[in-house]
């Protein structure tokens, strides 16, 4: 496991796109902190960025690669390696080389300029986030057996995350004003990595706001820690349970 | 002028005690308690009480002297009474810890209590665990400086730590004032001052003002409090220089002002209130020079204020700048700073050349459905917002800063 996974990071820092992608990241962070002496404002520009470029540059690139490195796989396949350790050894060396982009190009450009509590968890969601997508990216491209369906799976993934469901959220919340809803936008928040993300970025950013909230749930939910455990925990869940789905078709799968 | 009248007063009732005799009071001195020597001195004396601590189940002062704590003896009620009591005018009370007065649900016992006397004055002092801290009634020219108040009881034993009621030209300077229910309280007072005060972590407003005209407050910081600061019923009030700071909470407002008149409040600071300033039926007030930062909501202006102008201050970081419940609003925005504002300079003075509406659609928003406030700082949201501000349809009008400035105000 961990030797494909090393071969398979060797391998991606070969190519230009994730070069490309760190580069992005690093020239929007420090062009956004050299723009605006003010740092909250430039965590938040940050953040924007955290919740829709992230995303999708982790569902796409993984889909991708792992399309790309078919061969690859069927060629261990044929080895006397477990089908588990094989998937896993790809999504460590997958992550990892995500990851790795995304200190590169975010974590250490906010921790020269802005290094605070919120510039943590922003690492910390952008982190998460990027994991989380790659889990995606692996049951998206499980599930498929072409690349076109496969990328086109992990876009819809993504436009779905990142923009259609706050949407619908908004319009549950128009629908069903009348009712109690604290608890059922606790859960709906839960249901979408993104907006695990943005709680936890928001419970550090607009806690002035947040505590004006009257609910009793919402308080415990905002005013403790009660809030940032829920989001990370379930952020973790984004991350180990697409994964786990994958490995079960990919066990089965015939390739 | 009145101030310096009364300072020269001060003054002079400085020059009568020295003139005085000297009682001292301690342990093996002539006199064992402060009560023993009250009861002896004349108009004029000085009565000094050396370091140690002294039973005063209410000792009251009814004669002009002056009362003087050498490495601040402690004055214990023992939680039986009122501690002090003065009842005589040109009275100086200086340098004592005062603690322990009772609790009670029918009179309010108090550290030091002033009654029906002009020419006070209240320095100095620590009052610790006392129900109500300094109190204050149908008096005049008092002065109230340096002297920390500092309450240890839960919310519902707990009562105010300056307060006062019907009286004038009073001047409430230089104390820290934390663990009462509210930290100074006002209630017909008129021509007052309050600088230099700290009023923080009280159960509920640390400055509440009542039926209380002509006076000012200023440099002082209100941190933490229940409720933050009430300013109700009030005309001709200057608010100048204050820190607002920290009042969390729902309904709870750095600065609440309900039905206040003509006033002005200038370069004050609020930060991380929940609501910075909240305005119910206010009418001619001035809000110029102020910072509003990292507040959840910077202004709440509801409909029913009129005439009311906002110039040159800073709006940064806030969820929401400023929110309001009706259409129409009889206020003037103008040269404000927003950080939220995304216009354009072409002509270089410094003013946005298209106005700023600081109301946002996903502020009308959150008004009707709280339970929203998941959703801030979505792309959804971002996008609703920005809709609106190109063609305005939901959000109100009239609520519009038309030359807002481009640079932060410095001060």
């Amino acid at each position: 496991m961990w030797k494909i996974a090393k071969y398979i990071i060797f391998d991606i820092i070969k190519s230009k796109v994730l070069i490309a992608y760190t580069a992005l990241l690093a020239l929007i962070s420090v062009s956004i902190f050299m723009m605006d002496t003010d740092v909250t404002k430039g965590l938040v520009s940050i953040s924007t960025v955290v919740m829709i470029i992230v995303p999708l540059v982790s569902v796409v690139f993984a889909t991708t690669y792992i399309f790309n490195a078919s061969e690859f796989t069927e060629l261990l396949v044929s080895q006397p390696i477990s089908r588990k350790d094989i998937l896993l050894g790809k999504y460590v060396g997958i992550g990892a080389s995500i990851l790795g982009a995304f200190i590169l190009g975010v974590c250490v450009p906010v921790s020269l300029f802005a290094f605070s509590v919120t510039a943590l968890v922003l690492m910390l969601v952008g982190c998460l986030l990027s994991l989380s997508f790659v889990s995606l990216a692996f049951l998206a491209a499980t599930m498929t057996s072409d690349k076109a369906k496969g990328i086109g799976l992990s876009l819809m993934i993504w436009f779905y995350c990142a923009i259609i469901f706050d949407g619908l959220v908004l319009l549950f919340l128009f629908s069903f004003n009348d009712y109690p809803l604290e608890k059922a936008m606790i859960i709906l928040t839960s249901l979408n990595p993104v907006d695990l993300g943005r709680v936890m970025i928001l419970l550090q950013l607009d806690i002035s706001a947040l505590m004006g909230y009257t609910g009793a749930l919402y308080q415990k939910f905002f005013g403790s820690g009660y809030g940032m455990l829920f989001a990370t925990v379930f952020q973790m869940v984004w991350i180990t349970v697409p994964l786990l789905l994958a490995l079960r078709i990919f066990k089965r799968k015939d390739l | 002028m009145k101030i310096l009248a009364s300072s020269l007063c001060l003054l002079l009732l400085l020059q009568v005690s020295v003139m005085g005799e000297t009682l001292i009071v301690g342990p093996g001195k002539t006199y064992s308690s402060l009560r023993a020597a009250v009861a002896i001195a004349d108009k004029g004396d000085t009565v000094l009480v050396l370091k140690g601590t002294y039973v005063s189940l209410n000792t009251i002062i009814d004669k002009e002297i002056t009362v003087l704590g050498k490495g601040y003896p402690t004055l214990d009620a023992q939680q039986k009474e009122e501690v002090v009591t003065i009842t005589a005018n040109n009275v100086k009370l200086d340098g004592f810890i005062i603690r322990n007065s009772k609790s009670g649900d029918m009179r309010d016992f108090a550290g030091i209590r002033l009654h029906r006397v002009h020419n006070v004055t209240v320095s100095n002092n620590r009052l610790i665990n006392t129900f109500f801290g300094i109190y204050l009634s149908d008096s005049k020219n008092i002065r109230v400086s340096g002297n920390t108040v500092k309450g240890s009881r839960e919310a519902i034993n707990s009562g105010n730590g300056i307060h006062s009621w019907k009286c004038s030209r009073v001047t409430i300077s230089n104390n820290s004032i934390s663990g009462h229910r509210d930290g100074i309280y006002f209630e017909f007072v008129n021509n007052s001052l309050i600088k230099g005060n700290t009023s923080a972590n009280n159960h509920r407003y640390g400055l509440h003002f009542m039926f209380s005209d002509d006076d000012t407050y200023r440099n002082n910081t209100f941190k933490n409090n229940g409720s933050g600061v009430a300013v109700m019923y009030s005309k001709r009030i200057t608010m100048l220089h204050n820190v607002f700071q920290e009042n969390w909470g729902s309904s709870i407002y750095g600065l609440l002002l309900k039905d206040i008149t003509s006033s002005q409040i200038n370069g004050n600071r609020f930060v991380r209130n929940t609501t910075g300033v909240y305005m119910e039926g206010c009418e001619n007030i001035s809000v110029h020079q102020n910072d509003f930062s990292n507040n959840g909501w910077g202004l709440r202006v509801l409909a029913n204020c009129v005439n009311s102008t906002f110039e040159k201050n800073n709006f940064k970081s806030n969820s929401f700048d400023v929110t309001t419940n009706g259409s129409l609003s009889l206020n003037r925005f103008k040269d404000n700073y927003w950080d939220k504002y995304e216009g354009y300079d072409l002509n270089k003075d410094g003013k946005g050349d298209i106005p700023y509406r600081p109301v946002s659609l996903y502020a009308q928003i959150i008004e009707q459905i709280p339970q929203s406030v998941m959703l801030m700082r979505s792309f959804i949201v971002s996008l609703l917002d920005k809709v609106e501000r190109a063609i305005p349809s939901l959000t109100p009008e009239s609520v519009k800063d038309e030359f807002p400035s481009m640079k932060q105000w410095t001060r």
